[in-house]
């Protein structure tokens, strides 16, 4: 799937740990002034452009846009000429002076990315686990209480069971869906149109779809007009409506019939390009062994995209452990629908208690580490 | 091509028909509310969607004239006139009380409150009395009518002036323009230093990245919520635009590095052995031909920080200066949960935009989805 190769970046001269120590500090010095000139020269054309432009959040936040790209370019242009005229590539000292160079500069292109992603990702993760073993304000310890608390919490052993039929389900349904487009929209004149329509429920948010789907499941009591589709069909074909997102257990499933709605394209469009890439040999040499349309899909093309399928899967699955916006805007974690990213926004919003919530979200991070590792696996079996 | 085996008619009906499924079960569902919304609020209660362009049947209530106004005729007090008033309609059903409005059929007599009472099609309606009827108020008239069909823009009208979409589509614009361009700088620069730039520890940073594209949002709520906090940054836009930055960040270093490590090395070698220092050949070479890759990332942080719900909940207040569209989407599920057709204007307001993009600029967004199927989403 990822376009990678071999990059081994040029003028390379093997710098060594000790002289990349040693590059530390006039590393750092270059990045905060160049990070402290750019910044201060942003702020300060935004509070000369407060003055004279009109009160407007939108103009605010376009010009934002415009200084926050600038500031960008001023950090990467001052911290770059900074270091040239540190280290200039010029008279006696020039080798010296283009190695120290080389060496620095890629922390200085580096360096706004790993202190964004250090505050934003890697302090949080770090942060919730110390919050898990803290009270609700997060200032008085209280060791594993929260844990103990979740073991005996039945509120969470039903999120932790429906975070596991959704994992069991939409992945499944969803890349069994795509794969079956995939297969079937390759085939026809009119595919592309179809794959754009069965695509675009991508671009629907999750509370958008939610509003979809539940103007879908609408109920009304029996002998009224149903004017949800899903109780219409139902009366129709003889039956009496119900109210399907309150019905125990099946309900979750009338959930997450949403998410695999969203999902399906996602998986149809990878899935499209796997099978695409298949060689033609294969199929060839089957249809000449007489194998059917039916025996070429299953046992010469499947097998051949498995890779792509598990990353798909896999893709969903993260997704899966997120949701959260579809439970609250449904039933808000009603008739036994709670999930586990949904139950860690109650304790957060409404319980008001920090340690509890870090503990659930903690829960989901170890659901999510398996994947991760696999991940970071396959991507530098890629980068070799 | 080779899936030609498969030309037997039989298939290829097959094929078709099944394809034709597919595509009606994954766009009915936006279908339903794209009608619903421009349908008349009165019938949107009473019919299906899909019924929308029939007319509809409509219980409804009028109240006759008073029994002051009974004139004597062959012996009998008659109070007459029509149910629809001013207006035309035509009746299809009539009863004598609230629960049964459709009871007897237009032109019979029914019993009601001793008199006779008849409602023709047409409407006009006569009650019959054998005494001179008392009393200062009209009797009270239950029908079913038949309305045409009905399509009014009045919903969107009044979702976007009072109930308060409008402001939220201005405020999720707010949010969404710099949180999907300030991260692409940032991410190109990394991405760049990652792919053509040697320096200890590349493949552990590397190794972080794809590892630090999973990590759920969960998990960085409450600490940088705390965070704000402590440093005065509260709930705000600055806050909301950084938050994005960072949490779009993963995926964009990840594709843009994909995509630049896999540019030609002849064309950055000769740029250095003309003298380019790493600057020049990223501003003047590596930006200009990363267009796609920015393009696909653009496009996904677009969508996702337009359709995100979480993040704006956490990082934004609840006020009308800040509520966003997705926001304001819930909001009224739990108010207005019965309302369809604020509902529905509402959703269609908020869903239009991400789908236009998403039509317009398609080949970009799956080239994207191509290079980084890790994360998704």
């Amino acid at each position: 799937m990822a376009v990678t190769h071999a990059t081994t970046g040029p003028a390379a001269n093997g710098t060594g740990f000790a002289s990349f120590l040693t590059t530390i500090p006039v590393t750092l010095a270059v990045m905060a002034i160049g990070l402290a000139v750019s910044i201060a020269g942003a702020v300060a054309v935004y509070a000369l452009l407060a003055f004279i432009l009109p009160d407007s959040r939108l103009l605010g936040a376009i010009v934002v846009m415009f200084l926050g790209v600038a500031a960008c370019f001023g950090y990467f242009w001052s911290s770059n000429k900074l270091l040239d005229t540190f280290y200039p590539a010029a008279g006696a000292n020039i080798a010296i002076n283009l190695t120290k160079a080389n060496a620095i500069r890629p922390w200085l292109f580096l360096g706004p990315a790993l202190i964004v992603l250090g505050i934003y990702l890697v302090y949080p993760v770090i942060n919730s686990i110390v919050l898990s073993f803290y009270g609700p304000t997060g200032e008085n310890w209280v060791g594993l209480y929260n844990y103990q608390w979740l073991a005996g919490d039945g509120a969470f052993r039903e999120s932790v069971r429906n975070n596991i039929l959704w994992l069991l389900v939409v992945p499944a349904a969803a890349t069994f869906f795509g794969l079956v487009a995939a297969a079937l929209t390759d085939r026809i004149s009119w595919g592309n149109l179809a794959k754009s329509l069965i695509f675009m429920p991508m671009a629907i948010s999750f509370i958008g779809a939610s509003v979809i789907w539940k103007f879908i499941y609408d109920y009304r009591p029996e002998g009224a007009e149903q004017i949800g589709l899903l109780n219409a069909i139902v009366t129709l074909l003889g039956g009496s409506p119900q109210a399907w997102i309150t019905v125990p257990f099946w309900n979750n499933f009338f959930l997450m019939v949403v998410l695999i709605w969203i999902q399906t394209g996602f998986a149809m469009v990878i899935l499209s390009a796997a099978l695409r890439g298949i060689p033609e040999e294969t199929i060839e040499a089957a249809v000449i062994d007489g194998a059917s349309p039916f025996q070429i899909f299953y046992k010469i093309k499947v097998p051949q995209i498995w890779g792509t399928i598990a990353v798909v899967w896999t893709t969903i699955t993260i997704l899966v452990l997120k949701v959260f916006d579809i439970v609250l805007a449904m039933t808000n974690g009603q008739w036994g629908t709670q999930v586990l990213a949904n139950y860690m926004f109650d304790w957060m919003f409404r319980g008001l208690d920090f340690g509890r919530a870090s503990t659930i979200a903690l829960v989901i991070m170890i659901m999510v580490v398996p994947i991760m590792i696999w991940n970071i696996r396959e991507a530098r079996k890629d980068m070799r | 091509m080779s899936t030609a085996v498969g030309a037997r008619p039989a298939l290829v009906w097959a094929v078709n028909i099944s394809v034709l499924l597919l595509v009606a079960i994954w766009t009915i569902p936006t279908l339903g509310i794209l009608v619903s919304s421009f349908r008349d609020k009165d019938q949107l209660v009473v019919s299906g969607w899909w019924t929308a362009l029939t007319p509809s049947e409509q219980s409804m209530m009028a109240r006759a004239a008073p029994p002051d106004e009974a004139v004597q005729q062959h012996g009998q007090w008659v109070i007459s006139g029509n149910v629809f008033g001013e207006n035309t309609g035509r009746v299809s059903a009539f009863g004598t009380s609230i629960q049964r409005p459709g009871e007897f059929e237009p032109g019979t007599s029914a019993e009601m409150d001793g008199g006779m009472i008849t409602i023709e099609e047409n409407g006009d309606y006569s009650i019959t009395y054998p005494e001179q009827p008392e009393g200062r108020r009209g009797e009270r008239l239950f029908f079913t009518s038949v309305e045409p069909p009905k399509f009014t823009t009045a919903n969107y009208e009044t979702v976007l002036f009072s109930e308060g979409i409008g402001q939220s589509f201005i405020n999720t614009m707010t949010v969404t323009i710099p949180a999907t361009v300030i991260p692409i700088l940032i991410a190109a620069y990394a991405a760049y230093a990652l792919s053509w730039m040697e320096f200890p520890g590349r493949a552990l940073l590397l190794a972080t990245i794809v590892g630090l594209l999973v990590v759920p949002l969960q998990m960085a709520l409450i600490p940088l919520l705390r965070l704000y906090n402590d440093i005065g940054v509260g709930k705000s836009y600055i806050g909301i635009w950084l938050a994005h930055t960072g949490f779009g960040l993963p995926l964009a270093i990840y594709l843009l590095r994909n995509y630049i490590a896999g540019l030609p090395r002849e064309i950055i070698e000769s740029a250095k052995v003309d003298g380019a220092t790493d600057f020049d050949i990223f501003r003047k070479i590596i930006l200009p031909l990363s267009f796609p890759a920015l393009a696909s990332f653009a496009i996904f942080q677009f969508l996702w920080v337009w359709n995100d719900l979480l993040v704006a909940t956490v990082f934004l207040g609840n006020n009308e200066d800040q509520l966003v569209m997705t926001g304001r989407l819930r909001e009224l599920l739990g108010s207005r949960g019965g309302n369809w057709e604020i509902l529905t204007a509402s959703a269609f307001v908020a869903i239009i935009v991400p789908i236009v993009v998403f039509f317009a600029l398609q080949r970009y967004l799956v080239r994207g989805l191509l290079a980084g199927s890790v994360k998704g989403g």
